[in-house]
């Protein structure tokens, strides 16, 4: 694995993000909701790492304890992704015929909307929160999962062992579950890896409109919407959660891309 | 009817099909919206028979099935109802809305085809190379900052105190100044072009570099034919199909508004409408701006279909 | 691009001439060693081959894959990609060192002086130029013509390599053009500049016997007519003595004999050609096959002494040490081997002795109509039913891959389906075991009606099984050997848990594979091992009828005899029925008893193997025995061949499917009416060989007129 570039590159930056995440609560960090009006858009300083914000808080604590909420928003939607998209396009691609003309279908018609608008949308019926954002991303996902698991199984299909499976008598569910799934978990491992970026992306996007993460609780896409207004008096403010993001998502595309490489799969750029 | 003929009526009808599951999508979507669209017209301090007032008005008390079918009718002949927030016809607010989008997203597009394409193209033919690496590595970071951010970095730099070169935000119609249009839509469509020429980039190259190395390519090579010729006639030609495909859709996704590049820049169009009609509940205009973004992206979608069925002799005319 | 690693120092010189140079020597190759640089190793693909062409000569050189083969045809012309670099020796052409040639002066060889052939010609034309440019471009670059005299040429030349309506032809895409058609494009394309030296590279692999036996025809013809030195690579031995003066066999990367042609087939003085020869079927001779044991070796270690050892029957401790240098056989026709041992090699008869075998020798008595194992009647299977869009959009016909065939097999029987690709022997073979249903027809086993009960289908399935033709993509590449053969345990076989790794380990010992296979992945095994699991797995239920799917096809020749001898002894172990499916008439012949000859969807005829195929009655059998390369060079019977290709399955001809192809075709009887499968005076008891056409049997005895 360490032997590709891209991947090296990928872990490279995501190992310590991770870590960051993970140690940050057990940190001795100040209160990230702590405010000090008087001591607003500090420069970094010892007491002051990373700087303040417009309400004096503290820039270093917000910052790291902010990739909590997008990182389990990245994990989240993708695992939403993987649970609704792999069985459906593995139905779809071993069943062929109408079982998969009824599911693409109907997966395409959720196609016809961009992204972030699908995701706005389903947000706008639920309400603006973070576990229903979750959800609206995870189902944003799903057809793209769906249709990339599909055309794997597609050509694992016509593969003979799969028919030598049929002439032994196995039951369908044997047949995906253990003769399908394994050969096209390359394909899923990659697309998740990328969607989980993308997850992360398109979660700060939310939160940056106001529809994701609720204030005061720190998150990146968060910060940089509030930081927008006060660009001209510290541009620290959005520089941390900026850089840290888009480390993060640099991260996972690098370790698809690694991870495509070494598992030798061919997925059509989206 | 020719086989290309019967796949673009197959493939063309289908789409039909799809917007109209998206219209019922959207109408459906509105309906379990939460909250009172007469509530949202007159506030929250209204009487029983002010409701009802609102409601004869604006259609609201007749069976969901005749709503469906007035708004469906409706939208050919161009009565597309009232705004339930500014009480204008819907058809005044979001059309200009879409045209702006629309020429924000063909600046983008001819930005994206002219930087990306070719950088693509020579990316793949000194693949290895120093360029090729630089141009790799910009790709990735491209690809990992948020539009938004490149968009802030930008009003920072060249919209604000740094150095004032274009204004942040906002729109003027190319009918009041040009170079104010020009200088209001500059920023926006760099931005928006920045963040798809690193996928159109990456494509061109990968697609390219598949096609030098096919068998077909070291055909042409052993003819004794110049590198030149190979590359522009014999490579060039099916290693840009995918390419002009992934074009159409990204001009499919750019057309249907580009909500936080909109956002960002305060640009008056049918990406920020779609957000303000979302906090503010304003049903008709959800709807239409919906529908007509929808409708972009079906209608790229089945442009990219059809384009590479055409461009590409070996394509069988499947069904749709 | 060419990516020629050496450093020429004398690039001042254009086509250096190098020292030694001979008059009538058009290509010369002297001590030529190829590596391509790996990112973790480095393979050797040439070692020190050396061999030479005399102006309109034809080289033939064989090998199996990893032989080193096409990498010779592309360091002749300088094309060894990004990663291959000629590491050692010399190429020169007409004097001209070609190593040390300019990227400019390449391009001025390549096409024009010296053309290739590539392998595969889907592939290798471009789908988006017609394929008439793709003619004149070169004409127009090499000979610097008009547009309007390239395009002239090129129809010329079209017209030359038989394509049929060539001013209509040139304006088609490759995609609209049959396999066949597609090579004699790049024949002509090849031609196109009346080159000295044409290098064919595999030219008929993937194509049918008949279309493969009108191209080298036509390679024979063009040779003479433009007096074009040819190198013809391939795999097949058939082809060679069919259209080589001379030839050369590669053995992992190393020249092993180089001589005449009958030198080489009737006196070889190599154990490997030896082997290779007596591993070949040979529909010609009943003979035994006698395997190469061993797998090709790995190119990254070359191992000191003979690289063949490891496989080689008159191996001595000599043969382990130092290196191998060539030794003359016969000074005269310049007969060379690697081995130095062949003195002992020659002595041994060539070829083993016929009808010796036991487990290989033809069962005529397998048949017996008391003992019908399977028998299958009106078998019907159409493809691609159109859906309602299609009806109203006028989408295409259905396929009609398998049209009321009746087959049936006796116990410990093998039956062979034999034909080209398309006339839906493979889709029979999945109906026989039910991997496809049929749309008509019903199958009866052991005289019952597998649908009729589903007892009798579960009766079915235990007792029946089916062997692919790809084993690489038939075992589940996620999956250890052990749970591979573990599953048709499980599913089908009666036996307590306990004995199930006993059977596992019995299972691999019986295909010749050791029980510490059984924890390997299939990626870890070669071609021939993965086959071996294959029809371990196959075998694992204990089945009474096995179908075999091509079951030698994509493995190697050395190899291909170790797995029908494993078949036949499998057979006569487990005392199974077969259904062998294959395009090979002479591994039909090796081992079946009875045969069916099918042409679109349809039997045309059946019988016992040797009234089938001793003499034909079928005019399309006729023409399939008579396509065989032969593998004695000094035969040469007259070839059949047949006009165009076989029609689409979607739109097949009225009357005899065969009608449209058939050089003894009598006239509207066979366009309009369907003969049919009727037994011969010749077919004895049981009305066993039967044949389907209009004909009467004197007719179809007489030799086919040539046209």
């Amino acid at each position: 694995m360490l032997q590709n570039r891209n991947a090296r590159i990928g872990l490279g930056l995501l190992g310590p993000m991770i870590a960051i995440v993970i140690v940050a609560p057990v940190l001795p960090l100040p209160d990230p909701t702590a405010t000090d009006a008087a001591n607003a858009f500090a420069s970094p300083s010892a007491e002051h790492w990373f700087g303040t914000d417009h309400h004096g808080r503290d820039l270093f604590a917000r910052t790291l304890l902010g990739g909590r909420v997008s990182l389990l928003f990245g994990l989240g939607s993708t695992a939403i992704g993987l649970l609704l998209g792999v069985p459906i396009g593995l139905a779809s691609g071993y069943f062929g015929g109408n079982v998969d003309e009824g599911l693409m279908r109907f997966m395409d018609l959720f196609l016809a909307f961009p992204s972030l608008l699908l995701a706005l949308l389903i947000l706008a019926v639920f309400g603006g929160s973070m576990q229903y954002a979750i959800l609206a991303v995870g189902l944003v996902f799903t057809p793209r999962i769906a249709r990339i698991v599909r055309g794997s199984t597609l050509s694992e299909r016509n593969e003979t062992y799969i028919e030598a499976a049929k002439a032994r008598g196995e039951s369908h569910t044997h047949i995906l579950v253990h003769e399908l799934l394994p050969n096209v978990k390359s394909p899923i491992i990659v697309e998740a890896s990328i969607r989980i970026g993308f997850g992360i992306l398109i979660g700060t996007s939310l939160s940056f409109l106001g529809l994701g993460a609720q204030p005061p609780n720190p998150d990146w896409g968060y910060m940089i919407a509030e930081s927008r207004d006060y660009l001209y008096n510290s541009p620290w403010f959005m520089l941390w959660p900026g850089l840290f993001l888009s480390i993060t998502v640099l991260g996972f595309n690098m370790l698809g891309d690694g991870l495509r490489d070494i598992l030798n799969v061919e997925i059509e750029e989206q | 009817m020719g086989k290309f003929g019967r796949y673009l009526a197959i493939r063309s009808l289908y789409s039909i099909l799809i917007l109209w599951g998206v219209t019922l999508v959207v109408f459906g979507v509105t309906q379990i919206l939460p909250g009172d669209p007469a509530t949202m017209v007159l506030g929250p301090y209204v009487s029983e028979q002010g409701i009802e007032l609102v409601n004869e008005r604006l259609g609201l008390n007749k069976p969901l099935p005749v709503q469906y079918f007035d708004w469906i009718t409706g939208i050919f002949v161009g009565d597309w109802g009232l705004s339930f927030q500014y009480e204008q016809p819907v058809y005044d607010i979001v059309v200009p809305r879409m045209l702006r989008t629309a020429q924000l997203a063909l600046v983008a597009f001819l930005l994206v085809v002219c930087i990306g394409v070719p950088l693509g193209v020579v990316a793949a033919i000194y693949r290895g190379s120093y360029v090729d690496t630089v141009v790799s590595a910009v790709t990735y970071v491209w690809l990992a900052v948020p539009g938004y951010v490149f968009g802030i970095l930008f009003i920072l730099l060249l919209g604000g105190p740094v150095f004032y070169l274009f204004p942040s935000s906002g729109y003027v119609a190319p009918s009041e100044s040009i170079s104010g249009w020009f200088g209001h839509i500059l920023l926006p469509s760099v931005t928006l072009a920045l963040m798809m020429v690193a996928h159109v980039l990456r494509q061109t190259r990968s697609e390219l570099i598949d096609t030098l190395q096919s068998e077909y390519v070291r055909t042409a090579r052993l003819k004794g034919l110049d590198e030149r010729t190979v590359l522009v006639k014999h490579a060039l030609r099916n290693g840009i199909i995918p390419t002009v495909t992934l074009l159409a859709l990204k001009l499919g996704s750019l057309l249907g508004g580009t909500v936080l590049i909109e956002y960002v820049f305060s640009y008056p169009g049918i990406g920020t409408l779609t957000v303000e009609a979302i906090h503010n509940r304003d049903l008709p205009v959800l709807q239409m701006s919906i529908l007509l973004i929808a409708a972009a992206y079906v209608i790229a979608n089945l442009i990219a279909d059809v384009l590479y069925t055409y461009l590409d002799p070996r394509i069988e005319y499947g069904g749709a | 691009m060419s990516k020629n690693k050496r450093s020429p120092s004398n690039q001042t010189m254009t086509r250096a001439r190098t020292a030694q140079s001979t008059s009538d020597r058009l290509l010369e190759i002297d001590g030529l060693s190829v590596e391509y640089q790996l990112p973790d190793r480095t393979i050797k693909a040439l070692r020190d081959v050396s061999m030479s062409l005399e102006e309109g000569e034809t080289l033939g050189i064989a090998g199996e894959s990893g032989s080193g083969k096409s990498t010779l045809a592309l360091a002749i012309l300088q094309y060894l990609g990004d990663n291959g670099n000629v590491s050692g020796g010399s190429i020169s052409f007409k004097d001209t060192s070609l190593l040390d040639a300019s990227d400019e002066d390449l391009r001025s060889i390549r096409g024009n002086e010296i053309a290739h052939v590539p392998q595969n010609p889907q592939t290798s034309l471009n789908p988006s130029i017609t394929v008439g440019e793709q003619i004149a471009e070169v004409i127009r670059l090499h000979q610097g013509k008009s547009s309007t005299e390239a395009k002239e040429d090129a129809i010329g030349i079209l017209r030359q390599v038989n394509i049929s309506d060539p001013e209509e032809n040139y304006e088609r895409y490759p995609h609209e053009l049959s396999g066949g058609m597609q090579q004699r494009v790049l024949i002509a394309m090849a031609l196109s500049c009346n080159p000295e030296l044409l290098i064919l590279d595999e030219p008929t692999t993937g194509l049918d016997v008949t279309t493969q036996s009108k191209i080298l025809s036509l390679i024979n013809e063009l040779k003479d007519e433009f007096n074009t030195s040819i190198v013809l690579i391939t795999h097949d031995l058939g082809v060679l003595a069919e259209t080589s003066d001379r030839v050369a066999i590669l053995y992992a990367g190393e020249l092993v004999e180089k001589g005449t042609t009958s030198d080489i087939f009737s006196n070889s003085a190599n154990p490997y050609t030896r082997g290779l020869l007596a591993a070949t079927p040979d529909i010609e001779t009943e003979r035994e096959l006698k395997p190469i044991p061993g797998n090709i070796p790995n190119l990254d270690r070359v191992p000191d002494g003979c690289i063949f050892a490891d496989r080689c029957e008159f191996v001595e401790d000599e043969c382990r040490t130092g290196q191998i240098d060539l030794e003359a056989v016969d000074d005269g026709s310049g007969h060379v081997t690697r081995c130095r041992r062949w003195e002992h090699v020659v002595d041994e008869p060539l070829k083993t002795s016929e009808s010796e075998g036991t487990t290989s020798g033809p069962v005529d008595e397998a048949y017996d109509s008391d003992r019908k194992l399977l028998e299958a009647k009106n078998l019907t299977k159409t493809f691609g039913e159109t859906g309602l869009l299609d009806q109203v959009f006028g989408g295409e016909q259905p396929v009609q891959a398998v049209n009321g065939v009746d087959i049936d097999v006796c116990e410990s029987e093998t039956v062979g389906i034999v034909g080209e690709s398309g006339c839906g022997k493979s889709t029979l073979g999945r109906l026989m075991v039910q991997l496809l249903d049929q749309d008509e027809g019903t199958i009866e086993f052991r005289g019952e009606d597998i649908s009729s009960t589903s007892d009798a289908f579960d009766e079915f399935r235990k007792d029946t099984s089916i062997v692919f033709q790809n084993p690489d993509s038939s075992l589940n590449p996620q999956k250890r050997v052990y749970t591979i053969l573990e599953r048709p345990l499980d599913l089908l076989a009666d036996g307590a848990e306990q004995d199930k790794d006993e059977r596992i380990a019995k299972l691999l010992m019986q295909v010749g594979l050791g029980p510490e296979y059984a924890t390997k992945y299939p990626g870890e095994l070669s071609g021939g091992e993965k086959q071996r699991v294959g029809i371990a797995r196959a075998f694992a239920s204990n089945p009474k009828f096995v179908v075999l799917d091509e079951p030698v096809a994509s493995l190697d020749a050395s190899v291909q005899a170790n797995i029908l001898d494993l078949l036949q002894e499998l057979k006569a172990e487990y005392n199974t029925s077969y259904l062998l499916i294959s395009h090979d008439l002479s591994v039909v012949n090796h081992i079946c008893d009875r045969v069916a000859v099918m042409y679109l969807g349809e039997i045309v005829e059946t019988g016992p193997k040797s009234d089938v195929f001793n003499p034909p009655y079928h005019p399309y059998t006729q023409a399939l025995l008579s396509s065989i390369p032969s593998m004695d060079p000094e035969d040469d019977r007259e070839r059949i061949h047949l006009e165009g290709d076989v029609p689409s399955a979607r739109n097949p001809p009225s009357g005899c499917s065969f009608h449209s192809r058939c050089p003894k075709k009598i006239g509207e009887q066979c366009e309009q009416s369907k003969p049919e499968l009727e037994g011969t005076n010749a077919g004895g008891q049981d009305n066993r060989h039967r044949v389907s056409c209009h004909l009467d049997e004197e007719q179809m005895n007489e030799p086919v007129r040539e046209t």
